[in-house]
C-alpha cells in the first residue's frame, strides 16, 4: 500500500499506509489524524478536510475540479497548494505523498 | 475516571461512531463499547439515497472509519446487538437476547427511524416490494428491484424521495412521486424553491404529483407484492417497487423508559448532557435549546450529529465543549448541489438571488433584516458565506442581497 505522511499544523507527523482507491481523507480518518474532520464524508460539501500538498507532489496529482475549487475558495487559510483531501484518490503514484494541515478547519 | 470504567455507546450511526472514538481522543481511559443493531461496520448514510443506490459507491467506501481504527482506539464493536432496556439506578443495560452489561457512563446515539406510512399499515408494509430507506439493508433490498423499466412509486416528496427519484429516472426506471402537501419540500423550503425542484424533476421525466394523498395499496393474490398504489381521489398507480419517505421519528423509547427527560427528542444541553448525570446523548435522537434561534430544536443532520458527539465525548471526561454551530444540510439531485444553512421557520421575508432558470441561485429567509436561513443551489462559495451570515446574525439590506452584482462577501461586517 502507498505510504503517506500527514503533518499537523503543530508539526506532528503521521505516517500512514493508504489503500489504493481510497482518498487521503479516508486514510487520515482511519489513522485518527486530528485536524481532518470530513463532516460530509467525502461528498465535497464541507471543506473540513482541507490540506496543503507539498510542492513536489502538487503537479503529479489529478487537477482540481470545479466543485473542489468552489469549496476551496471558502476554506479557511487557503493557499495556492490547497486541496480537499477527500478529492485526492490514492493511486500507486502516490507512494510517499506528503500533505500538511491548516491551523484549523472550522 | 478509572481504567476499569466502561463507556457504553448505544447506536452506531454517525453520532455513535464519532462519540466512541472521540471519547478516547479526549482522554477516556476505561473500556469503550459501541453497540449497534445493524451488522455492518458503522457507515455513511447520506450516500444510501445517492451514489450507493446508483451503484457508484462501493460498500467498502461507505464505512465511517476502518475496523482497524476502532481497534486502535480501543473501541469494542458490538454489532447486531439491540438494547432492550436501560436501568440507570443499577448502571446496567439489558439486551433483547436476555444478556446484560454494566456501564459507568452511557451515551445514547439511537438516531431515528422512518415515520411509518399509515396507509401501509394493513399489509403493504410487509410486502417484498415496499420499502423505507434508512439503512444499508433497506437499500440492498431496494436495489434488487431497482432495474430499468421498473415502475417505481415514491411516497413523499422530501429529500430522500427526491434524491431517489433523481437516481431512478437516470437509471431508466419509470418514476412517480406522490406528495400529500401542495408542494415538494414543503416542510423546509419556500414555494419558489419547491417549484424549481418540481420543474427539474418533471423535465427529467419524473411523474411528480402534489396534493395527492395515498390511501391504500392493492396487493397480489399471495399478498407479498404491492401491485397498485391507491390515492385518496380514487386514482390507481401501477407499481413494481414502492419507497416511502415521509419523515423520521426519533428513537427515544429507551431513554423515556429509563426516566430521562424526553420531549420529541432526548433533552440535552449544549454539552450533550441529558437529565441523568451519567448519560450523554447525541444526534438525531436529541432535542436541545438553540441559542441562535431561541427555541428548542431537533435536527436530522449529519453535521449536527458529529458536533454533538464531539461535545458529548468532551463531557464524558469532564470538559465543557459547547455545541453551538449553525445547522446545515445538503442534498444532491441531478447536477444540483443544494446546500442549506439555518432554519427558515418564522421567516417573514424571502429574497431570491441569482437565477433558477440557470440552475444557480441562493434563497434567503429573513425575519426583518436578519437572515435566518439560506438555500443555495450550485453556489458553494455563497453557501460558505451564508453560513457566516446566519451564524453571526448579520443584518442586511434585502435589496443588496437580491442584487447578484453585489458580491455577498461585501455584506459581511468585516468587509
Amino acid at each position: 500500500m502507498p505510504k503517506l505522511t500527514i503533518i499537523e499544523f503543530d508539526g506532528k507527523q503521521h505516517h500512514l499506509e493508504a489503500e489504493l482507491g481510497h482518498s487521503v481523507m479516508q486514510a487520515a480518518i482511519d489513522g485518527m489524524v486530528p485536524g481532518i474532520m470530513a463532516d460530509c464524508g467525502g461528498s465535497c460539501s464541507c471543506a473540513t478536510c482541507h490540506c496543503y500538498v507539498d510542492a513536489a507532489w502538487a503537479a503529479q496529482l489529478p487537477p482540481v475540479e470545479t466543485a473542489e475549487r468552489d469549496m476551496l475558495e471558502c476554506a479557511l487559510y487557503p493557499m495556492d497548494n490547497s486541496r480537499l483531501s477527500c478529492q485526492i484518490r490514492i493511486t500507486s503514484n502516490c507512494d510517499g505523498l506528503v500533505v500538511r494541515l491548516p491551523k484549523s478547519q472550522v | 475516571m478509572r481504567s476499569d470504567d466502561v463507556l457504553v455507546v448505544i447506536g452506531a450511526g454517525h453520532a455513535g461512531a464519532e462519540l466512541a472514538v472521540q471519547a478516547r481522543e479526549a482522554g477516556w481511559a476505561g473500556g469503550i463499547a459501541l453497540v449497534g443493531d445493524e451488522a455492518a461496520l458503522p457507515y455513511h448514510r447520506p450516500p444510501l439515497s445517492k451514489s450507493y443506490l446508483a451503484g457508484q459507491a462501493a460498500l467498502d467506501t461507505l464505512a465511517l472509519k476502518a475496523r482497524a481504527t476502532y481497534d486502535k482506539a480501543g473501541v469494542d464493536l458490538l454489532s447486531g446487538r439491540r438494547v432492550h432496556a436501560i436501568d440507570p439506578a443499577a448502571s446496567r443495560l439489558h439486551f433483547d437476547d436476555g444478556s446484560a452489561m454494566a456501564y459507568s457512563r452511557l451515551a445514547l446515539a439511537t438516531g431515528g427511524r422512518p415515520r411509518p406510512l399509515p396507509a401501509a399499515a394493513s399489509g403493504a408494509d410487509v410486502a417484498d416490494n415496499f420499502h423505507y430507506l434508512r439503512t444499508l439493508a433497506d437499500v440492498d433490498r431496494i436495489r434488487q428491484r431497482f432495474v430499468p423499466g421498473a415502475r417505481l412509486v415514491i411516497v413523499g416528496g422530501g429529500y430522500v424521495g427526491l434524491e431517489v427519484a433523481a437516481v431512478a429516472v437516470k437509471q431508466g426506471l419509470k418514476v412517480t412521486v406522490l406528495e400529500a402537501a401542495s408542494r415538494v419540500l414543503a416542510r423546509v423550503t419556500a414555494p419558489r424553491v419547491s417549484a424549481f425542484y418540481e420543474q427539474v424533476h418533471r423535465e427529467a421525466g419524473v411523474d411528480l404529483r402534489v396534493g395527492v394523498e395515498v390511501s391504500g395499496f392493492e396487493l397480489d393474490h399471495a399478498g407479498s407484492l404491492v401491485t397498485r398504489v391507491r390515492c385518496a381521489d380514487g386514482e390507481l398507480v401501477e407499481a413494481d417497487l414502492v419507497i416511502a419517505g415521509i419523515g423520521l421519528l426519533p428513537n427515544t423509547e429507551l431513554a423515556a423508559a429509563a426516566g430521562l427527560a424526553v420531549d420529541d427528542g432526548i433533552l440535552v444541553d449544549a454539552c450533550s448532557r441529558t437529565s441523568v448525570p451519567t448519560i450523554v446523548a447525541a444526534g438525531d435522537c436529541t432535542r436541545f435549546e438553540s441559542v441562535l434561534y431561541g427555541r428548542s430544536i431537533r435536527l436530522e443532520s449529519v453535521p449536527n450529529a458529529l458536533e454533538q458527539a464531539r461535545s458529548a465525548a468532551a463531557a464524558l471526561v469532564g470538559k465543557e465543549r459547547i455545541h453551538d454551530s449553525v445547522p446545515w444540510f445538503w442534498s444532491d439531485q441531478y447536477d444540483l448541489k443544494l446546500k442549506m444553512v439555518g432554519l427558515a421557520h418564522g421567516h417573514d421575508r424571502f429574497v431570491l438571488r441569482g437565477s433558477p432558470e440557470r440552475r444557480s441561485f441562493a434563497a434567503f429567509y429573513l425575519k426583518g433584516d436578519r437572515i435566518l436561513a439560506v438555500d443555495t443551489v450550485n453556489r458553494v462559495p455563497e453557501f460558505m458565506l451564508a453560513k457566516r451570515l446566519v451564524a453571526e446574525q448579520v443584518t442586511v439590506d434585502p435589496d443588496q442581497l437580491a442584487d447578484d452584482s453585489v458580491p455577498l462577501k461585501t455584506l459581511l461586517p468585516s468587509a
